[in-house]
């Protein structure tokens, strides 16, 4: 999983103690006044029997980098098809550079870089070789074919597989590849599907550092169901899930908005070295706004929980004083960090589920 | 015109960078060699025993030779077709690629024209090696030339409107082995419908028969240039192509 590789990310999200309710500013209202590059309108894909993407509506203003959202299966392929041309939507309308995708395929295709999911390379031809044939297909040739040739494969760092055969590449370079492929003829819009799906944590960082060098030129939409990859790269975030919108939001905001509830991670010792884990555990129930108490590990005289307060509540403060007045040592107290099911769940209006690493919870739940 | 070519010449590269075209020029050179090696050893021996027996009948290579072995090409070429066609489509839709092509600034018709030809292009090769043989007949003999080359025709008219049915059918699906049988299939009947006006008379056994494609490359090969006979060939090829262009269409909606 990507997301225990990447999961320390978090606590940076949750260090500044910021207590705000979620009462992030809601929709596109950033993006509105300025020139948008793509707008979609209640776009609809059906397939056969079912609905893959349900009226979504959103808008990505010039120069920008959005991420898209969603856990798999959530409909950002498809929205992405759709907005390559790749796929015509059922209903709605989407437009990219002011050119509608159904009416003008065309214009819309001379404006988009791609990389699908798994990079569209023949295994037969040579690095080289397939970039000329992707920048021909894009309407290079001569000279600026050669110059956009060698400048994407310096950008993607792809030079020193020039003359080798794709179908030899690890899988690092065959993403780079698609990379320099979606950027060859300089398009206004680059669209990246997972563009760091099955790389190693190294290759995955200098692919972020790259689509984010990108930026300027570009507007990017690239689409993750990893949420510190948006909080790295991209500069608004649009969440999907089950084919609808559930936020637009950018990065702050949608950090301030996941913030409602807090999860505190406590570890208490007791001064003679004996400690009932049981009634620690009643104690911190006691708490006002707890909602939930977990047990992590029990040693002698040594236990460590979880709590999870209610939404609304923020009960460090008076976790600690219990802890204090019932003579134990607080020895730490710091807010645990959320996993992305967790604020998923939470800004789709689900209930958080425990994970399975957790013990049963014992307490009530909200 | 220049996407069509460019995709032409990118499928080309990967025929001719794979083995695969090597495997198919190497069989059918072989398996023409001995039809060669046959028909003319054949026309040899009787030619002697003719001498022998003191008769002199006219001997004819257009007529004894080059014509039914023109006929064999035809029928062995209906076993190479399959081959030829089955990856177009089919490998690109497996390995997703054909989201590149289908996301570049260039139309559905483009791409099948430009996969169609470099097929054809291969074909040709195919029918270059028959080429080489018939040197033979001329460089010894005193063969016309002009039947040749209808044949030839024929010949390119009759696999372009197979490889056209080939080239449809690799649309419909993901899987190259599919593809292939579905089109060898499609092949063989084509040939065999021929036969239904072996004891029929009928209307009905008449139109089947005239679907058939070896009826029309009789005249072909006999080294008459029939417009009937290119009308349909002509027909076949358009209506492959056009139902591809249809079927990469559909693609798109269904998918």
């Amino acid at each position: 999983m990507h997301i225990d590789i990447l999961d320390l990310h978090f606590l940076k999200w949750f260090q500044p103690r910021m207590f705000k309710c979620g009462s992030a500013k809601q929709g596109t209202s950033t993006v509105a006044n300025k020139f948008s590059m793509i707008e979609v309108q209640a776009l609809t894909k059906k397939y056969a029997r079912t609905v893959a993407v349900d009226q979504i509506s959103f808008e990505v203003a010039k120069g920008q980098i959005v991420g898209f959202l969603g856990p798999n299966g959530a409909g950002k392929t498809t929205t992405m098809r759709v907005l390559t041309c790749f796929l015509p939507p059922s209903a709605g309308r989407a437009t990219v550079a002011g050119f509608d995708v159904l009416e003008q395929p065309l214009e819309v295709k001379k404006r988009i870089g791609y990389l699908p999911e798994t990079p569209p390379i023949y295994p037969e031809m040579e690095t080289v070789e397939y970039l000329k044939f992707v920048g021909k297909l894009k309407g290079l040739s001569g000279a600026s074919l050669q110059k956009r040739v060698d400048y994407a494969s310096d950008r993607c760092a792809i030079a020193d597989v020039r003359k080798k055969l794709l179908g030899k590449l690890s899988k690092g370079y065959r993403q780079r590849v698609g990379l320099a492929q979606a950027i060859i003829h300089n398009p206004d819009v680059l669209i990246l599907d997972e563009p760091t799906a099955g790389l190693d944590p190294k290759q995955i960082n200098e692919t972020r550092d790259l689509i984010r060098s990108l930026a300027g030129d570009h507007t990017i939409i690239l689409s993750t169901h990893i949420l510190p990859e948006v909080e790295q790269t991209c500069e608004q975030v649009i969440i999907i899930n089950k084919g609808k919108l559930v936020a637009t939001d950018s990065v702050r905001n949608l950090q301030a908005r996941a913030r409602g509830a807090e999860s505190v991670r406590v570890e208490i010792a007791a001064r003679n070295g004996i400690l009932d884990a049981g009634i620690v555990q009643q104690k911190l129930e006691q708490v006002s706004g707890v909602s939930r108490v977990v047990s992590q590990a029990q040693e002698d005289g040594h236990v460590v929980f979880e709590v999870d307060s209610q939404k609304g509540h923020f009960v460090r403060g008076d976790l600690a004083r219990a802890v204090v007045e019932s003579g134990w040592d607080l020895n730490e107290l710091r807010p645990a960090a959320m996993s992305l099911e967790e604020i998923f769940l939470q800004l789709t209006g689900a209930e958080a589920s425990a994970g399975p690493e957790q013990a049963v919870p014992k307490g009530e739940r909200p | 015109m220049r996407n069509t070519w460019i995709i032409c010449r990118k499928e080309l590269h990967s025929y001719f960078v794979s083995p695969v075209a090597y495997l198919l020029l190497t069989m059918f050179g072989l398996i023409f060699g001995f039809f060669f090696w046959n028909a003319l050893g054949y026309f040899v021996i009787e030619g002697m025993q003719m001498e022998m027996r003191g008769q002199s009948f006219p001997m004819n290579l257009n007529e004894q030779i080059i014509r039914p072995l023109l006929s064999n090409v035809s029928v062995v070429g209906l076993f190479f077709i399959p081959m030829i066609t089955m990856r177009l489509f089919a490998e690109e839709k497996r390995s997703g690629t054909i989201e590149l092509l289908a996301t570049s600034p260039i139309r559905d018709l483009e791409i099948i024209i430009g996969k169609w030809l470099a097929a054809m292009a291969l074909y040709s090769c195919l029918l270059l090696f028959t080429a080489l043989n018939f040197g033979f007949l001329f460089r010894y003999g005193n063969p016309e030339w002009k039947p040749l080359v209808i044949g030839y025709l024929g010949l390119l008219l009759q696999g372009g409107a197979l490889l056209a049915i080939g080239t449809f059918i690799s649309t419909l699906t993901k899987n190259q082995i599919i593809a292939g049988a579905a089109t060898f299939g499609v092949c063989l009947l084509l040939w065999v419908l021929e036969w239904a006006s072996g004891y029929e008379t009928t209307t009905w056994a008449r139109v089947l028969a005239y679907m058939s494609v070896i009826t029309h490359f009789e005249s072909f090969a006999r080294g008459v240039l029939d417009s009937k006979d290119t009308v349909f060939y002509l027909t076949v090829i358009f209506l492959g192509l056009f139902f591809s262009a249809r079927s990469m269409e559909s693609l798109r909606w269904r998918s």
